[in-house]
């Protein structure tokens, strides 16, 4: 296992990048530690799987180095720097056996047979495909295939990461769950550096102690899930994650108070000066929605199952409350906002509110 | 695809059947025909029985060529798979080369048989011909008017030369749509050359090689025009192959009895070929 | 130098763990990493196997162009590997004598009337086997594979009967049917391979819409197969194209192809070497047009249309 840094680095796909725009990933610059679960969230074209196929070796960043564990790995080929990659789709090397699948990085590296043996029934039982090691792999389902993917990377017990790649794009929904939480099992066990890219929040939240989130080639906000959905950076952050995502209104600072057309919104603290447009962040779940408060009206209520979501217009802007599934909404309604989940933002990015 | 049952479909398919029916039925029964009778001009035929048959399995003559053809198919593809499997790893897979190195290898495909007959009976004379010329002038004795091995030898050159890039084709086609994971994957379990060729490359092209060596083979069984051009079957007989002896029988001879019993043994081994072709490949896709 | 410290702290660290002991002890982490430098490294000579081979390809053509532009003192004096004295004397010949011009007009009136024929009539026939069971299909579609296969050679005495019983010998369209022999199985088996890219959910949406079965195939349908029906008529342009066996039996003058006005013309002549290179020469030009211009798809061809 090892401590990845990446060091400022840039990559475009252009030979020649001239402008911000020709970056796929603007600047990344960041320390994934040892043995930590990590995920690169964000949109399609973020830049995450570029990223990704940057610590495994398969790109060559334009600008920038890579570090495992303080060695420079930035000229060194995927093989050299030893790791393992799941990707999107399982790639199998269908006419072997699982077991043969297994064998084969250990068989290439030159490891006596015996080892091999043992190894790969170790792994067998890790991902729980031991009774199928005589089987080819061309008749597995695709989250089998997935796991033997895995295998081969679990195999080789020196490896300095797993990467995945949107490993679950192709898994039937019920067994994402089972995979996800295999995944999560050994990772607890083993302590592999792990770095799984998607564009699941949910998949992100559940799967990593430590979330990226990258948005536009660059990483807007890294924190656990729980800081990711308290106090998001970046409105993007706060949009991006949360279902629905957080309600954002233009507003204007005066001391302690937000002024939102012409409603006044207490705030748990003075905002430092930022500069550009201010806006007021809450999520959906700290608005509460009463018969005190601000004047709103209902558009639609959307019962979830577990809860609902209630849309409606605030001073002629849309914004969504999250209330309890038993709770109705009431004839003359009025929203509050919970000043725990209040986040003021200067041109996008969050600014502190001192007391 | 879930294909629903309708027969009405048969009428899609009338003008298809029509046509071939023109163009194959008729004909062939024309041949079952004379097959079984004998004529001495005028239009005067006489029921010949199996005669033609027994005839034509007991000739030597038929069974040389058919051993001949044999041994042409079997060398063709001992040379032009394992080659055109080469070539086409080696291939530009992006970028401006693609395009050329498609449109020129396809070019000898698009050329009429007769003229790739022409260019190598020209290029392969050792008076004006480059080939024949120079390897003459090496000192090894090369003329495949007169020698039988310099004959095959230049007629398999030019099979070669003439269809390694359909298999080039091919392979290419079924390389192309193997998606970049599993050079990445391979790269990672730090698989070898060998290694990708053998777990990835190979499995991928399974399908179209084995459409290539079926197509390769059953167009060589037929082949006609180029070395009737080149060396009209000869230096003797020695390049006679099985098309060019049913040609000379029925066109030049005129024999239409053993001509036509001849095309049916013929037909009836392309037939033969055929099924085993189309239940090789319905075996294949139903085991994907 | 950086490379040797990262082994060394790695290798320690591999020995911490337990589960990978044995590993470490039979084969250094030095010994694999020089072992996987080399791996899978591209080859920066690739090109040199597709570079000779094209050339191989090309040699016996250009001696053919070459043998064009000489005269044929010139061939039959001394061998130069390009024309000393440049002639475009036999390419006059040939676009001033009918007899030699007409030949390229019938080959390419014969190749495209076949083109038309098959891929028209091969089209309602590939839908049916694309998108219906009916009785029967399996046996009809192996049939018409088997007429693909067909020697030409056992189908040129009958033709030429048959033909001739119709007063079609020296037609075009007799040609042009005759080749329908393998060109609309050919016709069939590639387009109902593009059709079957095609979710048979479009096919009812329309019909669903409104559209009549012809209004359909030709509005909708054919369109999304654009490049199917490409790719059919480029084989079917391709086969006619270099068939003679056939074509030269049903032909004596009015419709004779020129790759038959080739062979007969020279051993009349006495082996006129320039001359029949020049119309050796003039035969490769439609072929490389119409390559040029399915480029894009020769090689989804071949894979889809599985020729």
């Amino acid at each position: 296992m090892a401590r990845i840094d990446v060091n400022h680095v840039r990559h475009s796909y252009l030979p020649n990048p001239q402008k911000d725009a020709d970056f796929a990933l603007r600047e990344v610059h960041h320390t994934f530690e040892d043995g930590g679960a990590y995920a690169l969230l964000g949109p399609s074209g973020c830049g995450k799987t570029t990223l990704l196929n940057i610590i495994s070796g398969l790109l060559h960043p334009s600008h920038g180095q890579l570090l495992f564990n303080g060695k420079d790995v930035t000229n060194l080929s995927t093989q050299e720097r030893n790791i393992a990659q799941v990707f999107q789709f399982p790639v199998i090397y269908d006419t072997m056996t699982v077991y043969d699948n297994l064998a084969f990085p250990l068989r290439n590296r030159g490891v006596p047979e015996a080892d091999v043996d043992r190894k790969v029934r170790e792994t067998l039982e890790m991902i729980d495909l031991a009774s199928w090691a005589k089987k080819k792999a061309r008749g597995l389902t695709a989250d089998q295939k997935q796991k033997i993917s895995l295998g081969r990377g679990l195999v080789r017990s020196d490896v300095n990461a797993i990467l995945f790649d949107e490993p679950l794009t192709v898994i039937d929904p019920h067994m994402k769950w089972v995979l996800r939480s295999q995944l999560k099992q050994l990772h607890r066990r083993f302590g592999y550096t792990m770095v799984y890219v998607t564009h699941d929040q949910t998949e992100a939240l559940t799967f990593a102690d430590q979330v990226v989130v990258m948005y536009d080639g660059g990483i807007v906000q890294i924190g656990t899930p729980a800081e990711l959905f308290e106090r998001p950076r970046h409105t993007f952050v706060g949009y991006f994650i949360g279902s629905p995502g957080m309600n954002v209104m233009p507003v204007a600072i005066d001391g302690k108070t937000a002024k939102l057309g012409s409603q006044r919104i207490e705030l748990p603290g003075v905002p430092k000066a930022g500069s550009g447009a201010i806006e007021l962040g809450i999520r959906p779940e700290y608005v509460r929605l009463g018969r005190d408060g601000m004047a709103v009206s209902i558009s639609k209520v959307e019962d979830l199952g577990r809860h609902k979501v209630v849309r409606a217009n605030l001073e002629g802007r849309e914004i969504a409350a999250v209330i309890g599934e038993d709770e109705t909404v009431p004839a003359d309604p009025k929203v509050r906002f919970d000043p725990a989940g209040i986040n003021i933002y200067a041109d996008s990015w969050r600014v502190e509110m001192g007391a | 695809m879930e294909k629903t049952w309708n027969n009405k479909a048969w009428f899609l398919v009338l003008p298809v059947l029509v046509l071939v029916a023109f163009s194959a039925v008729i004909p062939l029964m024309t041949v079952v025909n004379y097959s079984v009778q004998d004529t001495f001009g005028n239009n005067v035929f006489f029921w010949a029985g199996t005669e033609w048959f027994e005839e034509l399995l007991s000739s030597s003559r038929f069974w040389e060529a058919m051993v001949r053809n044999l041994i042409f198919s079997f060398i063709i593809l001992a040379i032009e798979v394992p080659l055109g499997i080469f070539i086409a790893l080696n291939m530009p897979k992006k970028g401006w080369g693609v395009p050329v190195c498609l449109v020129l290898m396809a070019l000898p495909l698009l050329i009429p048989w007769n003229v790739v007959g022409t260019i190598w009976q020209v290029f392969g004379r050792n008076d004006i011909g480059l080939l024949g010329y120079y390897v003459n002038a090496l000192g090894i004795d090369y003329n495949y008017v007169q020698d039988p091995f310099d004959a095959w030898v230049t007629v398999i050159v030019m099979d070669v030369w003439h269809w390694t890039s359909l298999v080039v084709l091919l392979c290419y086609a079924g390389l192309v749509s193997i998606p970049d994971a599993f050079y990445q994957a391979a790269k990672i379990d730090g698989a070898s050359r060998w290694a990708v060729f053998r777990y990835i490359q190979l499995p991928k092209m399974n399908r179209v090689l084995l459409i290539a060596v079926l197509l390769r083979f059953m167009d060589s069984f037929m082949i006609y025009t180029e070395p009737f051009v080149v060396t009209g079957g000869g230096p003797g007989n020695s390049t006679t192959f099985l098309s060019i002896d049913l040609v000379k029988t029925a066109l030049g001879q005129f024999d239409l009895g053993p001509a036509a019993a001849m095309s049916l043994v013929y037909f009836l081994i392309v037939l033969l070929l055929s099924w085993v072709f189309y239940t090789v490949m319905t075996n294949y896709d139903a085991e994907r | 130098m950086s490379g040797a410290n990262e082994r060394t702290t790695r290798q320690d660290r591999v020995s911490e763990t337990t589960a990978s002991e044995a590993l470490a002890s039979a084969m250094s982490q030095d010994q694999i990493a020089r072992l996987m430098r080399r791996r899978g490294e591209e080859s920066r000579w690739w090109w040199i196997v597709p570079t000779v081979y094209i050339i191989v390809l090309l040699l016996p053509i250009y001696w053919l162009i070459n043998m064009s532009f000489k005269t044929n003192a010139e061939i039959v004096s001394s061998l130069t590997l390009y024309p000393h004295q440049p002639t475009i004397a036999n390419y006059v010949t040939i676009f001033t004598d009918a007899s030699w011009y007409s030949g390229y007009i019938n080959s390419i009136t014969y190749v495209v009337m076949n083109m038309v024929i098959s891929v028209a009539a091969a089209l309602p026939a590939a839908y049916a086997f694309s998108r219906y069971r009916f009785l029967g299909d399996k046996h009809l579609f192996f049939w018409l594979l088997t007429n693909r296969m067909a020697p030409p050679a056992v189908f040129a005495l009958p033709f030429f009967q048959l033909y001739s019983a119709f007063g079609l010998i020296d037609t075009h369209i007799a040609v042009a049917l005759a080749h329908c022999l393998f060109n609309v199985p050919l016709a069939v088996w590639i387009l109902e391979g593009f059709m079957s890219g095609v979710p048979k959910e479009i096919d009812e949406t329309a019909y669903i819409d409104g559209y009549s079965f012809p209004r359909f195939f030709i509005r909708i349908f054919m369109p999304l197969i654009a490049s199917g029906i490409g790719v059919a008529c480029f084989f079917c342009f391709m086969f006619s194209w270099v068939e003679l066996l056939i074509a030269r039996t049903l032909t004596t003058t009015d419709a004779k192809p020129i790759a038959a006005t080739m062979t007969r013309t020279v051993s009349a002549a006495g082996m006129d070497w320039g001359l029949l290179a020049a119309a050796g020469v003039l035969t490769l030009i439609p072929g490389a047009l119409v390559i040029w211009f399915v480029r894009n798809y020769i090689a989804k061809g071949f894979a889809l249309g599985r020729v």
